[in-house]
């Protein structure tokens, strides 16, 4: 009987590269897709961010409009959040969570494919509104500006950022209903990888938060398009509405694109350090924390717009005490670190860099945090050095960890260690010089989304945006791995880190539903260095404990 | 015994495979909607928040000396919150296999869906405001439209499933996703109804 | 040589915290104090600074160890220990960092309370009756909140103040009008060590008032008045900038807030109360006026090193 479906199952075709540009329901398709995809728009809004760099090379507006400046910050911040990192995450979350969890695909491999076919539409879009005069007013779009900058580019923008969110959504519920419901029967949740915690967390939060972004950016087109004045004071609407609206998606955005990195980088420092991740509860559990609290936290983005005092010190506390369970997860990997056997490869050096630099944008985080602070340094470059700190540094650095180690299994080819280990030095030392100047610009009195400023900034913007061109030199070697590897590289092995999650246990690249035969769990995720012989007497000694019982 | 009753699930997904997309496992549909619908209930939550603040700090609402019309809401509101439960009567009639049964109680919450939505209709034609008078206008109309959007949705849902049900065996006493995904959604607008209703209706009252 | 591990650790830690302590107090990252909540904000960063140098050196600490020390030999294909948690050691690790977040927290809120964030003014619920509603201003339908009305209250600290001055911010230029003289100006000038408090208006979009020196800001909303109160305790020009942004010249919206002496501060005012109704009128008129592509560049023409007359000519 098994064996009857086995044959039929490995009699499946191969995968053609036609499939990957077709509506198909195979995850791993998909996953790559996703991927792929959210390559293409990291180029596009990288080099926009270039040209802001250029631009703030010198204090005059001298290379681009201040208008043009406007616009290209705008999509640069749009297209990084909602095509890239998001995006990204899903990536992983499609290519992953089946095989980590044994299953042979989604629970909606449909609807799955057309979260993914919404993107592109959506991006494609919003690059269009170029051509009607793009958004300009930041990727938060605050009303009144926004309703009178450009009616159409913010149309555009508002529709895309729709269709990207909807995405999203569907992601979700896809996410959500394939961990709880189609592990392997001896999985149970404690003996899933902590990646499926991350994301089961992840997707709580686009569940909870990402509808209420739609309803903001309805009325706000209301507004826009039907002369409504919901946010309109000049018909007696309130723009601070739309503020705590848009916030209470984008705050725990900021979490959405941080967990599932959370999640490679639990996978990833066990396996190249070759002990078992530290305390694996406390680290699924603080994944739900994060998402709780991060659910209150949201006017913190707010603390000058006129957020009533007795309010800002509740959303201070609350935010500060995030730092508890991202503290937990930061200890923990340096736990799992410590007295390891660490080999530094490309994938683990990205996820040292990770916790280095994520650790320094989220101590700016707590800082922020704080009222009186975040009065004197809320809109200057003191926020965009944190948060590209955690962004980058954070989500973009775990991102590249993770694509290193899982290019054997999704492509089947080994990449070039050399050139990975390059790409990391460039980016990483890049990433600093960029964003560490910022948090001095901002104290000093630079505020940000301008294009001219004053002339004793100069210095340091100049060096921050010499890091920028690091960065931009630091694709190459990345760009140039993907392509060589994928032409010329060796055939990878199954499990080339000896690793012990799912995904491991079969072919590189995985057949067409995953595995040969629905595998067995024959250890936990982690358990590396936990002596087998000691595992054998745990159970020698259950037995003798069952047959004294009977 | 345990093995086997996975290998019997395997066959029988493989078998479905050939006709429809579902795969080896058992139906997680219902799940997945559910969670759909909590997320939905996000979208009228905020929405919501928006009406509640500008209804708590606004010295006047309505404003401009509007006053809604309540008897015919009221009617609607009957008719619909009562149509959830002839639906009701409609899946019970299922779980006995009587799909005539499930095609005349369905048949009628159609009905009814169409009457909430004509006296909507209606409603909007006699207000005596316009979307963008006010702001108590706008939430007026982009509260009930998008509500009436759902209504409309829940329509076509019933609709897809009276079609559906016209095939012999098409549900039955144990299939019967449709049948219960449409009454599930049907519920939640009405549900939505209810509180729409109070906040956009009666609050204005006091 | 062997020394014992726990006097490398406490000489690490003895270490730590000494860099800790002397870079949060050394880290020269802030602008000039003007003012005594300037000076209280800046200590409460100091603190967090030290907070976060240490923390920063532990966990770099640990990474850069790990890498010397934990390095896996060529060849090795053996796992680490299978140490797979400690509590006491999680406990601790939760605990410290509660703790930390607690006192943050609680200092924060002192010296947001300070700077009269929690003052009773600002963040009172007005009964419904006192509220007033709509008094037109431009293009009909603007309705003006009165401050006290129990919306969403605005800004930061209500002191009793010795000078009050009324703000508007419109794109993009700010216009500062003394009530009680009348004087209207494009720049600031305020007496030191007296108690200012701007009443605050943006005319089309949002703005952002803030003084780096002062370490405040505090968004100007259309349609609603936000405070802003302030002590100003050291001489000097400090450049009021707007930081949220409001259209292409929002990083053109700056000017000047001059604290003068009591008698530079009389002179001035006193300078600027002669000029006539009408002029003022011309200049309110002028600033409200939608800019032209002129005027605009006229305003950021002092980074170019060109002046109005160079721009007329270059215009004809
Ligand atoms: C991946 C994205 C990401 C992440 C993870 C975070 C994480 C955090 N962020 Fe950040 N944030 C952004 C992205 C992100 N942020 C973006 C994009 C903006 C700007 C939006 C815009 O305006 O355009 C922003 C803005 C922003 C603001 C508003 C600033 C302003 O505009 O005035 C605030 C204020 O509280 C804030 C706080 C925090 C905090 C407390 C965390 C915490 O989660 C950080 C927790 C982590 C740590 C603290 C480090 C590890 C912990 C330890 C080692 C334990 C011990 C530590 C202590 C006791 C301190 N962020
Ligand atoms: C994940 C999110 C993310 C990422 C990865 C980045 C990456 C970068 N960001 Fe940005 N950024 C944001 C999210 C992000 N940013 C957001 C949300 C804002 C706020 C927007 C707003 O205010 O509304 C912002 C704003 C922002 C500003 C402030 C603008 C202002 O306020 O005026 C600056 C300024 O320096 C900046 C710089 C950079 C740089 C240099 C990078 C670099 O790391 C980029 C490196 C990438 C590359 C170098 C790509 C390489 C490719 C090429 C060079 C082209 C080659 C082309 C082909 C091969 C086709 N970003
Ligand atoms: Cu005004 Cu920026
Ligand atoms: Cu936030």
């Amino acid at each position: 009987m098994t064996t009857n479906i086995v044959s039929e199952k490995s009699q499946h075709k191969e995968r053609k590269l036609r499939d990957y540009f077709t509506f198909n329901t195979d995850h791993k398709v998909i996953g790559i897709q996703y991927l792929v995809t959210s390559f293409l728009f990291y180029f596009i809004g990288g080099a926009f961010a270039e040209v802001v760099r250029t631009e703030l090379a010198t204090p005059d507006p001298d290379i681009v409009s201040p208008e043009l400046y406007n616009q290209l910050f705008t999509l640069h911040g749009t297209i990084m959040i909602f095509l890239w990192i998001v995006p990204a995450g899903a990536a992983f979350a499609n290519y992953l969570i089946p095989l980590m969890i044994g299953a042979e695909d989604m629970a909606f491999p449909r609807l799955n494919a057309v979260a993914f076919w919404l993107i592109p539409p959506g991006g494609v879009l919003l690059l269009s509104s170029f051509l009607v005069g793009a958004p300009q007013s930041g990727w938060t779009s605050y009303p009144p500006l926004s309703l009178m900058s450009g009616k159409w580019g913010e149309e555009i923008w508002i529709v895309s950022v729709l269709l990207l969110g909807t995405s999203s959504i569907l992601g979700a519920i896809n996410f959500a209903t394939t961990i709880l419901k189609m592990r392997i029967k001896d999985m149970d949740l404690h003996s899933m990888p902590l990646f499926c915690w991350a994301m089961l967390a992840t997707s709580a939060l686009i569940l909870l938060s990402t509808p209420v972004l739609a309803g903001a950016l309805i009325l706000l087109s209301f507004d826009l398009i039907a002369g409504t004045s919901f946010f309109n004071p000049t018909g007696g609407g309130d723009p601070v509405v739309y503020q705590h609206l848009f916030w209470f998606y984008s705050h725990p955005a900021v979490y959405i694109m941080i967990m599932p990195f959370f999640g490679v980088i639990s996978e990833v420092i066990p396996v190249h350090s070759r002990k078992p991740i530290f305390g694996y509860r406390a680290i699924a559990y603080s994944s739900l924390a994060i998402s709780f609290l991060g659910l209150i936290v949201w006017a913190h983005h707010m603390f000058t717009s006129g957020t009533p005092g007795w309010l800002r010190m509740f959303f201070m506390a609350t935010t500060m005490l995030i730092a508890v369970p991202t503290g937990i997860k930061v200890f923990s990997w340096c736990a799992t670190l410590w007295g390891g056997k660490i080999e530094l490869n490309s994938p683990m050096l990205f996820a040292m860099g990770f916790v280095s630099s994520f650790l320094i944008g989220g101590l700016t985080g707590v800082m922020v945090a704080s009222v009186p602070f975040d009065i004197h340094v809320h809109d200057t470059y003191f926020i965009v050095g944190h948060f590209h700190y955690v962004l980058f540094g954070g989500s973009a650095l775990a991102l590249f960890s993770g694509f290193y180690h899982w290019f054997p299994k999704m492509t089947g080819k080994n990449y070039n260690e050399g050139l990975g280990q390059l790409h990391f030095i460039l980016t990483f030392i890049g990433l600093n010089i960029t964003f560490m100047p910022m948090h001095q610009l901002g104290l000093m009195g630079m505020n940000r989304r301008i294009a001219l400023y004053d002339v004793q900034f100069q210095p340091l913007n100049l060096l921050s945006t010499a890091g920028a061109y690091v960065m931009a030199v630091s694709t190459l070697p990345f760009i140039i791995n993907v392509i060589w590897s994928l032409t010329k590289g060796t055939q990878a092995e199954r499990n080339p880190w000896r690793a012990l999650t799912l995904e491991w246990q079969t072919a590189s690249p995985p057949i067409i539903e995953n595995f040969e035969e629905e595998p067995v769990l024959w250890s936990g995720p982690y358990d590396y260095g936990i002596d087998d012989e000691e595992q054998e007497e745990e159970s020698v000694s259950d037995m003798l404990a069952d047959v004294s019982a009977k | 015994m345990q093995s086997s009753a996975i290998d019997s699930q395997l066959t029988v997904g493989y078998e479905k495979e050939t006709e429809s997309h579902s795969h080896g496992h058992p139906d997680h549909r219902m799940f997945g909607l559910v969670l759909f619908l909590i997320s939905e209930s996000m979208i009228f939550f905020g929405l919501f928040s928006g009406y509640m603040i500008y209804y708590s700090t606004l010295p006047e609402w309505p404003m401009d000396g509007i006053e809604l019309e309540l008897l015919l809401p009221s009617i609607n509101s009957i008719i619909l919150i009562s149509s959830s439960f002839v639906m009701h009567k409609g899946q019970s009639c299922l779980k006995n296999n009587d799909v005539k049964g499930l095609q005349l109680w369905f048949g009628i919450t159609a009905l009814m869906g169409v009457i909430f939505l004509g006296g909507q209709l209606y409603e909007y034609a006699h207000t005596g405001f316009g979307l963008t008078d006010n702001l108590f206008t706008s939430c007026f109309y982009v509260l009930t439209g998008f509500h009436g959007l759902h209504v409309t949705l829940g329509l076509f849902f019933i609709l897809a499933v009276l079609w559906r049900s016209r095939k012999e065996n098409h549900y039955s006493a144990n299939k019967h996703f449709g049948v219960e995904a449409s009454e599930l959604y049907w519920h939640f607008v009405d549900v939505v109804w209810i509180i729409l209703f109070i906040l956009v209706y009666l609050l204005p009252l006091q | 040589m062997n020394i014992p591990g726990n006097i490398i650790t406490l000489i690490a830690g003895i270490l730590l915290t000494l860099i800790s302590l002397w870079y949060g107090q050394n880290h020269g990252l802030m602008p000039i104090e003007a003012s005594q909540g300037a000076a209280e904000v800046d200590d409460l960063f100091n603190l967090m600074m030290t907070i976060a140098t240490g923390l920063f050196l532990i966990v770099q600490g640990v990474l850069v160890y790990s890498i010397f020390k934990f390095r896996r030999q060529k060849g090795d294909k053996t796992d680490g220990p299978g140490i797979e948690g400690n509590v006491p050691l999680e406990i601790v690790w939760t605990a410290i960092p509660t703790v930390i977040v607690f006192i943050l927290a609680l200092y924060s809120f002192e010296v947001y309370n300070n700077l009269g964030g929690l003052d009773s003014e600002t963040s009172r619920d007005f009964p419904q009756e006192e509220m007033q509603m709509a008094e037109n201003q431009n293009q009909g339908k603007m309705v003006a909140f009165n401050p006290h009305q129990g919306h969403l209250s605005l800004g930061i600290g209500n002191a009793n103040a010795d000078i009050e001055v009324d703000v508007n911010g419109i794109q993009y230029a700010w216009i500062f009008t003394y009530p009680d003289s009348g004087v209207v100006s494009g720049e600031l000038h305020v007496p030191i060590n007296k108690q200012i408090k701007l009443n605050m208006k943006a005319g089309d979009v949002i703005h952002a008032f803030w003084v780096p020196q002062l370490r405040l800001k505090q968004d100007v909303l259309p349609g609603r008045e936000s405070t802003f109160a302030f002590n100003a305790n050291r001489i000097g020009d400090y450049p009021i900038i707007c930081a949220e942004l409001c259209g292409a010249y929002h990083g053109g919206m700056k000017t000047t807030l001059h604290v003068e002496s009591e008698e530079d501060y009389q002179k001035w005012i006193q300078e600027n109360t002669f000029a006539s109704a009408q002029e003022k009128a011309d200049t309110m008129a002028m600033m409200t006026q939608p800019m032209t592509k002129e005027s605009r560049l006229e305003m950021h023409s002092h980074h170019l090193g060109v002046n109005s007359e160079t721009l007329a000519q270059l215009h004809h």
